[in-house]
C-alpha cells in the first residue's frame, strides 16, 4: 500500500477540490485502516472480523474516491484489484484445505497464546488467517467495483482502448 | 479416505482462487481448471469404489461432533452423483476450451465455472440441511454469471427471469429452514431424520410440501418448470449442456434425498409426485414437439424426462427408487451428450432451427452419428441405457399397479421418439432449407474444431458405457435404492460413527 499523504494522485477533476475534504481524509484514511485491522483482529471473540474489516477499508476507500474520484481508489494498492481478490480467495479456502494436509478434519482450527510487550495476552488462532483472507476478498471487490462503474471518464469515446488499469478491470465486467 | 470427502469441493475452490489471480493468461487459467476437474474425478472414483465396498464415509468439518459441526457424508447416491457430474464437467470445458467461444473471450469464466463445480459437488456431499442451502447458492450465483455472460439482450432478459425466480425459490428454502429449525432444533439431516416422527402429521407434511416446491423449482417440476425453457437455450452453448445435465438433476438428487432420509412414510407424498411426475412427462414433451428451435426443444424435454425420476421415486418401492437413481445417471450423461450435439450442429450450421437446417447426414456424418445414439437412447430404444431405465421405471409401477402414471410414461416415450424423429428427419436428413445455412455447411467456416468434437465424442462413448454396463449400474442402483429405503443406516453413521 501506498503513503496516502504523498501519493495523491494529480488528477484533473470538472468540479474543483474541496480543501477540507481532501485534508481530513489524509488524517481519516490512515486511522480508518488502523481501526479495520483491530476489527480483523478482535473478530475472534469480540464483534469484528474479516468481512468487517474489509468493508472499513472500503469504507476508507469510498471516501478516497469522493475526494479524488476512481483514480484515487486505482493508486492506493500497487496489485491489481483481481490479484488480491484471487489472493484473499486462496488464503481463505487454504485455511479450510491445510488441516487435512496434517491428518486432520477440513476446517480444523488451533490456537497458540502468547505475551508481548505492548499488546499483553494474545490469542492467535488458526482462523486468522481465513478472516484475512476474507478481509482481502472483500477489498479486492471493492476496488474492482469502483474501477468498474466508478468511472465516467471512460464512457466518452476515445477512452476505450487506452490500456489504462481501469480499462483492465473493466475486462470483468465488459470484455 | 475420509480426509477425500471435502476435496470435490476445496479443490475446485482453490482453483477458482487461482484462475482469479491468472486473469490475464488464458493458458494458466486453463490448466489450473482442467487439473482442479480431473482431481475431482479421481477423488469422485475413488470415493465411490470405497463407498460402495465399505459403507457410507462421513467427516465433520472442524471436528466438532455431528449435530453441532457440519457433516460431509458420501453415501451411495451422493457418490454415483459425484462421479457422474464431475465427469461431465471436466468434458463440458474441454468442450468450451475447444470451442473458443466465452472460454476465450471472458477471464471470469473458468473461476465461475471452477465455482459452480464447487457447488454441484457441496450439494451432493453435505449432510446438513442449511449446507445445502449454501451449496445451492454458490451453484445459483455461478450460474447466474454463466448464463448471461456476454451479456446479448436477449440473454439478460432470460437470465431476470432466471435470477427472479431462483432468488424466490432461494427464499422459500430459507424461510423452510428456519421453520424447521424453530420445530426441531436441528439441521442436520441425520438428526433431523430422527426428529421428524416426533412432529405432528400436518406440521410434517407442510415441511415435505415445502422442501418438495423449493426444489420443485430448481429441478423444473410441473407448474414450477416455466422459467426452464426460457433461460438455458440462451446460455452459451457448452454452459447450456451442463445447465440441462448438471442443475435440474441437483433439484431431483435434493428431493430424492429430503424425501427417503428426512420424512417417515406417511408424510412422503407418493401420491402428490406421482400426479406431478405424469403432468411434468406430458408437458414437457408437448412443450417440445412445438418448439422449433433445438435447444428450445431439448430443453422442454428435460422438463419431461424430469417426470420419469419423480415418478420412480413416488412409488418409494425399491425397483421404482432404483429405476430413478438409474434413470438420473442416465439422463445425466445423455442429456449432456445430447447438446454437445447440438452445440456441434451450430457451429456446423450455423443456426439450430429446424426450418432452416438440413441434410447434416451427407455433409458432416459425424455429427449425425454422434447425435443418433444419445438420441436413441434418450427415447428408449433397446439396446440403450434409456430403455434400460424406463423398463426399470415401468416394471416398478406396474409392481405397484400404478396403472395411469404407466400408461403416461409409456405414451411419453412415444412422443419422446417423435420428437428425435422430428429432428432427425429435419436437421440431418432433407436439404437445408436456407441459402446461408447451406454455404456455411459447405464452407470452410461449418467445419466443427476437433477439440469439440472430440469432448462430445468421449461424453457419447460414455452413454454407451452406460449401457454396457447397464447390469452393474442397474445392481448398484438396487444397493442405493435400499440404502435409501433404510435411513437408519445414515443416521447411525453420521451421528454416531458405524452401527
Amino acid at each position: 500500500m501506498t503513503d496516502s499523504t504523498r501519493d495523491e494522485p494529480d488528477v484533473q477533476r470538472a468540479d474543483p477540490r474541496m480543501l477540507i475534504l481532501d485534508t481530513s481524509i489524509k488524517v481519516l484514511f490512515p486511522s480508518i485502516l488502523v481501526l479495520a485491522v483491530y476489527f480483523l483482529f478482535a473478530g475472534h471473540n469480540r464483534p469484528g472480523g474479516g468481512f468487517v474489516g474489509g468493508l472499513m477499508v472500503g469504507a476508507a476507500l469510498a471516501l478516497r474516491y469522493v475526494s479524488g474520484g476512481a483514480e484515487a481508489v486505482r493508486t492506493t494498492f500497487r496489485l491489481p484489484a483481481h490479484v488480491l481478490l484471487g489472493t484473499g480467495l486462496f488464503i481463505a479456502a487454504a485455511t479450510a484445505f491445510v488441516p487435512l494436509l496434517f491428518g486432520e478434519s477440513i476446517l480444523e482450527h488451533g490456537d497458540i497464546e502468547f505475551d508481548l510487550p505492548v499488546f499483553h495476552h494474545v490469542k492467535v488462532t488458526s482462523a486468522l488467517p481465513f478472516d484475512v483472507g476474507v478481509a482481502i476478498v472483500v477489498i479486492g471487490l471493492i476496488l474492482m467495483a469502483f474501477a468498474a462503474f466508478g468511472d465516467e471518464r471512460s464512457d466518452q469515446p476515445g477512452a476505450e482502448d487506452d490500456g489504462s488499469d481501469n480499462q483492465r478491470a473493466k475486462l470483468w465486467v465488459r470484455r | 479416505m475420509n480426509a477425500l470427502i471435502p476435496l470435490p469441493v476445496i479443490v475446485p475452490l482453490l482453483g477458482a482462487a487461482l484462475c482469479v489471480v491468472a486473469a490475464r493468461a488464458r493458458m494458466v487459467q486453463r490448466v489450473i481448471s482442467l487439473a482442479a476437474l480431473t482431481s475431482n474425478v479421481v477423488v469422485s472414483i475413488i470415493l465411490f469404489i470405497r463407498v460402495d465396498d465399505d459403507g457410507m464415509a462421513v467427516t465433520q468439518a472442524g471436528g466438532w461432533k455431528a449435530p453441532l459441526g457440519i457433516t460431509l457424508a458420501v453415501d451411495r447416491l451422493a457418490a454415483v452423483m459425484l462421479v457422474v457430474s464431475s465427469l461431465m464437467l471436466l468434458w463440458v470445458l474441454v468442450y468450451a476450451i475447444g470451442q473458443g467461444a466465452e472460454e476465450s473471450r471472458f477471464a471470469a469464466f473458468n473461476p465461475v465455472y471452477l465455482v459452480l463445480a464447487a457447488g454441484v459437488s457441496a450439494s451432493f456431499i453435505t449432510g446438513d440441511l442449511f449446507n445445502l442451502f449454501v451449496a445451492f447458492e454458490m451453484m445459483l450465483v455461478a450460474s447466474y454469471v454463466l448464463l448471461t455472460l456476454g451479456g446479448r439482450p436477449g440473454q439478460v432478459r432470460s437470465g431476470m427471469s432466471y435470477v427472479v425466480i431462483s432468488l424466490i425459490a432461494s427464499t422459500f428454502f430459507i424461510t423452510a429452514l428456519a421453520l424447521i429449525y424453530a420445530a426441531t432444533g436441528t439441521v442436520n439431516m441425520a438428526e433431523l431424520a430422527e426428529r421428524t416422527p416426533e412432529l405432528s402429521s400436518g406440521v410434517r407434511t407442510g415441511f415435505s410440501l415445502l422442501l418438495i416446491a423449493v426444489f420443485g423449482v430448481k429441478a423444473g417440476l410441473f407448474p414450477l418448470f416455466f422459467w426452464l425453457p426460457d433461460s438455458y437455450p440462451t446460455a452459451p452453448g457448452a454452459i447450456t449442456a451442463v445447465f440441462a445435465g448438471l442443475l435440474t438433476k441437483v433439484g431431483v438428487y435434493a428431493i430424492i434425498r429430503s424425501q427417503t432420509l428426512l420424512f417417515p412414510p406417511d408424510a412422503q407424498q407418493g401420491t402428490l409426485l406421482l400426479v406431478v411426475a405424469g403432468l411434468t412427462m406430458v408437458v414437457g414433451v408437448l412443450g417440445a414437439i412445438a418448439q422449433d428451435d433445438l435447444r428450445r426443444m431439448l430443453s422442454f424435454h428435460i422438463v419431461s424426462h424430469i417426470g420419469y425420476m419423480i415418478f420412480g421415486l413416488a412409488l418409494f418401492t425399491l425397483a421404482g427408487i432404483a429405476g430413478a437413481v438409474f434413470y438420473v445417471v442416465h439422463h445425466i450423461v445423455v442429456k449432456t451428450a445430447l447438446f454437445l450435439v447440438v452445440g456441434l450442429v451450430e457451429w456446423h450450421a450455423g443456426s439450430d432451427r429446424l426450418s432452416r437446417v438440413g441434410g447434416i447426414v451427407r455433409s458432416a456424418p459425424m455429427i449425425a452419428v454422434l447425435f443418433a445414439f444419445p438420441a436413441l437412447s434418450i427415447a428408449g430404444l433397446p439396446p440403450f441405457s434409456g430403455f434400460v431405465g424406463k423398463f426399470a421405471l415401468v416394471g416398478a409401477g406396474i409392481e405397484s399397479s400404478e396403472w395411469v402414471i404407466v400408461a403416461v410414461s409409456l405414451l411419453v416415450s412415444l412422443l419422446t421418439i417423435y420428437v428425435m424423429v422430428r429432428i432427425w428427419s429435419n436437421v440431418f436428413w432433407g436439404e437445408a432449407e436456407d441459402a446461408q445455412v447451406e454455404a456455411r455447411m459447405e464452407s470452410e467456416a461449418g467445419r466443427v474444431p476437433w477439440v469439440m468434437s472430440a469432448a462430445t465424442s468421449v461424453v457419447v462413448a460414455m452413454s454407451l458405457l452406460l449401457m454396457v454396463f447397464a447390469g452393474p449400474l442397474y445392481s448398484f442402483a438396487e444397493r442405493t435404492a435400499a440404502d435409501l429405503l433404510k435411513p437408519e443406516q445414515y443416521v447411525e453413521t453420521v451421528l454416531r460413527g458405524g452401527s
